[in-house]
Formats: C-alpha cells, sequence, structure tokens
C-alpha cells in the first residue's frame, strides 16, 4: 500500500490517533505483583536449589520423606505457585509487546493462562499427593 | 507481529558516489537518502568532504555537502548549537544531534548518517514526527490548576524547583524515543520515553495542581508500562537526561497512591 493510499483510508486527526481509547486504568496490579513475585521467587528459589542439593545422590525413599515433611511440602507448593504466576505475567507482556494481531493475541492471552493454571495445580496435586500419602 | 526486517520497498539500494578533489583532509560519509516523488528505494549515497575547509560537527559537513556538493540533501536543522532538537539524526549507530556531534567522534571509519530510527520517512534525513508531537500535546504539556491565578507569580521555593532540573531541559528531539525498542514495536500506543519525561515534568511540578489526573491518564499498560527499563533512552539522551530515571518515578508514584 502506497502513502497516498494510506492517507485517504484514514483521515483521522493525528491526536484522534495519540488519544486513542484512552487510558485503561490498569497496569499498576500487574507491574507491582510481577515484582513482589519475583521478590518471592529469590528466596523461595534459593531454598528449592538449596533443598535439591541435599538430595544429591539420595534415593528414591529420601528424596519422598523430604517433599512429605510439612515445611517442605507447603513451600514446595508456593514455589509452584508463585512460578507458575510470574511465568504468566511475564508471557503476557512478551505477547502485548510483539503480538499485534488482536485474535491471536487474545487467543495467546487466554491459552498462557490455562496452561499456567494447569501446569500450577498439576504441580500442586504432585506434592499433596507425596505430602498425604502415609 | 512486530515486524523485524524492513517491507520490500524500503530496503536500501546502493547510491551515488561523489569523490573529492584534492581534498586536504578527506573524510567519507555515507547519508540516508530517499525521496517520495521518483518511486525509488531509499539508498546510500557516499560522499567525500575535505575536513580542512569545513567546521568540525556533523552538521557543518551535512551543511558543506548541501551547500557546495548536492543541494538535493534534505535536512531539518536551525539552533546549530543543541538548543532547538531539529537535527537529530542516527550518527554512527547512535541517535544524536548533528550539531553538537564531533565529526572526530566517530572514531574509525566512514560517518554513517541515517535518519532516526522506526518514524515514517518525509525525505532523506527527515522523519515525520507528526504523532510524536500529537502524543506530547496529549499529556496537556502545560500548568493546570483549580486554584484561582494568583494576582502576582506562583512562589516555588528552591527546593521545589530543584525537582525540574534534569527534566525541563529536555528540547524533544526525539533521540531517546525512537532509540526505545518498546516505542518502535508499540509506538501507536506506547508514549514513548521523551512524552514520559515531559508528562513526569508536570506531574512533580510543585505548582502544578493536576497530578492525580495526569496519573490517571498514564496509568494504562501501553502509555507507560511498555517501558522495559531496556535504558537506550538515557544512553542515548544528546543533553545528557535520564528518562528511564523519570519513567520510574511515575511508576512508583503509581504504587505509592494505591494500597500495595
Amino acid at each position: 500500500m502506497s502513502a497516498k493510499e494510506a492517507v485517504v483510508k484514514d483521515r483521522r486527526n493525528p491526536m484522534k490517533v495519540a488519544r486513542g481509547l484512552g487510558s485503561s486504568q490498569s497496569g499498576v496490579g500487574h507491574w507491582w505483583t510481577q515484582r513482589v513475585t519475583a521478590a518471592a521467587l529469590v528466596l523461595l528459589g534459593i531454598w528449592f536449589v538449596l533443598t535439591v542439593l541435599c538430595l544429591l545422590h539420595a534415593d528414591y525413599a529420601t528424596a519422598r520423606a523430604t517433599v512429605a515433611k510439612p515445611w517442605n511440602a507447603l513451600l514446595l507448593i508456593a514455589f509452584v505457585l508463585t512460578m507458575f504466576w510470574h511465568a504468566v505475567l511475564g508471557l503476557q507482556v512478551v505477547i502485548e509487546d510483539y503480538v499485534h494481531v488482536r485474535w491471536k493475541e487474545v487467543v495467546l492471552m487466554v491459552a498462557i493462562k490455562f496452561i499456567a493454571v494447569l501446569g500450577a495445580l498439576a504441580g500442586v496435586l504432585a506434592v499433596l499427593r507425596i505430602a498425604l500419602t502415609p | 507481529m512486530a515486524e523485524f526486517s524492513l517491507p520490500k520497498n524500503s530496503k536500501i539500494q546502493p547510491g551515488k558516489h561523489y569523490p573529492a578533489k584534492d581534498a586536504k583532509k578527506p573524510r567519507t560519509f555515507r547519508i540516508y537518502r530517499w525521496s517520495p516523488d521518483d518511486g525509488q528505494n531509499p539508498r546510500i549515497d557516499t560522499y567525500e568532504v575535505d575536513l580542512a575547509a569545513c567546521g568540525p560537527m556533523v552538521l557543518d559537513a551535512l551543511l558543506k555537502i548541501k551547500n557546495e556538493i548536492d543541494p538535493t540533501l534534505t535536512l531539518r536543522r536551525s539552533c546549530r548549537e543543541g538548543i532547538c532538537g531539529s537535527c537529530a539524526m542516527n550518527i554512527d549507530g547512535t541517535n544524536t544531534l548533528a550539531c553538537t556531534c564531533a565529526i572526530d567522534s566517530v572514531a574509525k571509519g566512514d560517518v554513517k548518517i541515517y535518519p532516526l530510527p522506526h518514524m515514517p520517512v518525509v525525505k532523506d534525513l527527515v522523519p515525520d514526527l507528526t504523532h510524536f508531537y500529537a502524543q506530547f500535546a496529549s499529556i496537556k504539556p502545560w500548568l493546570r490548576t483549580q486554584s484561582p491565578a494568583p494576582d502576582k507569580e506562583r512562589l516555588q521555593s528552591p527546593e521545589e524547583r530543584k525537582k525540574l532540573d534534569g527534566l525541563y531541559e529536555c528540547i524533544l528531539c526525539a533521540c531517546c524515543s525512537t532509540s526505545c525498542p518498546s516505542y518502535w514495536w508499540n509506538g501507536d500506543k506506547y508514549l514513548g520515553p521523551a512524552i514520559l519525561l515531559q508528562a513526569y515534568r508536570w506531574i512533580v511540578d510543585s505548582r502544578d495542581e493536576a497530578t492525580g489526573e495526569r496519573l490517571d491518564d498514564l496509568e494504562d499498560p501501553f502509555k507507560l508500562y511498555r517501558c522495559h527499563t531496556i535504558m537506550n533512552c538515557t544512553r542515548t539522551c544528546p543533553k545528557g537526561l535520564n528518562p528511564a530515571k523519570a519513567i520510574a518515578e511515575i511508576k512508583k508514584l503509581m504504587v505509592e497512591r494505591r494500597s500495595a
């Protein structure tokens, strides 16, 4: 499409374009939650890595018993939930940045949320099964 | 998707070569050329300039080319001292002002000059800044008050005035906004570093009474939160300002006025 055709198709004033649909009055929650979950992941991540390091060369029964300890199970569930929450917030930013076809944007946005919820539920279920099975 | 390659009619072709005759101190300038009138793709023209008979700045060389070698070369310029922002362009890969950029600061190789990145080109080195200016107007860059106007000037303490330092110096040359990848991909909605720095200049002004409305207008995933602290803005600013910090301050105020 040449520049001349584009001009005919779009007769809006520059101000109409710049103001667009206005401000959505959102975004702060997303921004703040991304930072809070990031801070939580620093602490939970350190704990997780240390826990896994302690399990090096351990057998299955030891690993299972470690996960089943109440504090470990609790922190592991917190780690899984926070990780998926933070990941979905980050992926949302990537999609908003680069996907500019509206229907693709909506489909991807819903898809990452479904996948994250399923992933988080699967993680929680796995930990609970170990923690609650005698 | 965001476009990562140039459209067919924007691919750059080799251009003309203008050799210097009997130059004492020749330097080669490779300059982006495009005209809306001839239906051709953009090209890179090569000019050899005798620096022995030329001022020290890139703008001096551009004007020498326009005056003595090729009068069709099109560029914006006005004050030639870094205060009007007209001659903003991409020199040796960095957005800056041609008038305050010394030719010698391009250490080696040819001096490559392009228009500001990712903007529609009007001609040669002249970008179309219509949308940029409309975005500036959209933040209402003037003093807004509810209190009746005083009989005398509106007073400001030295401390309050100090908060405008590093903000009021912005000349709206658009170097920062056009260096920002977020502005490249989402410039239709994202306001970009220059306009957000200007918005913050009015948000922190002790005399302005529309702080809440200004924050309301910015509270948007695209207008404000496309900033991912890439920092190209601060790195490129020819006035040495820090738009990234201004944006961070706006984000802090957004959190401050709500429950954590």
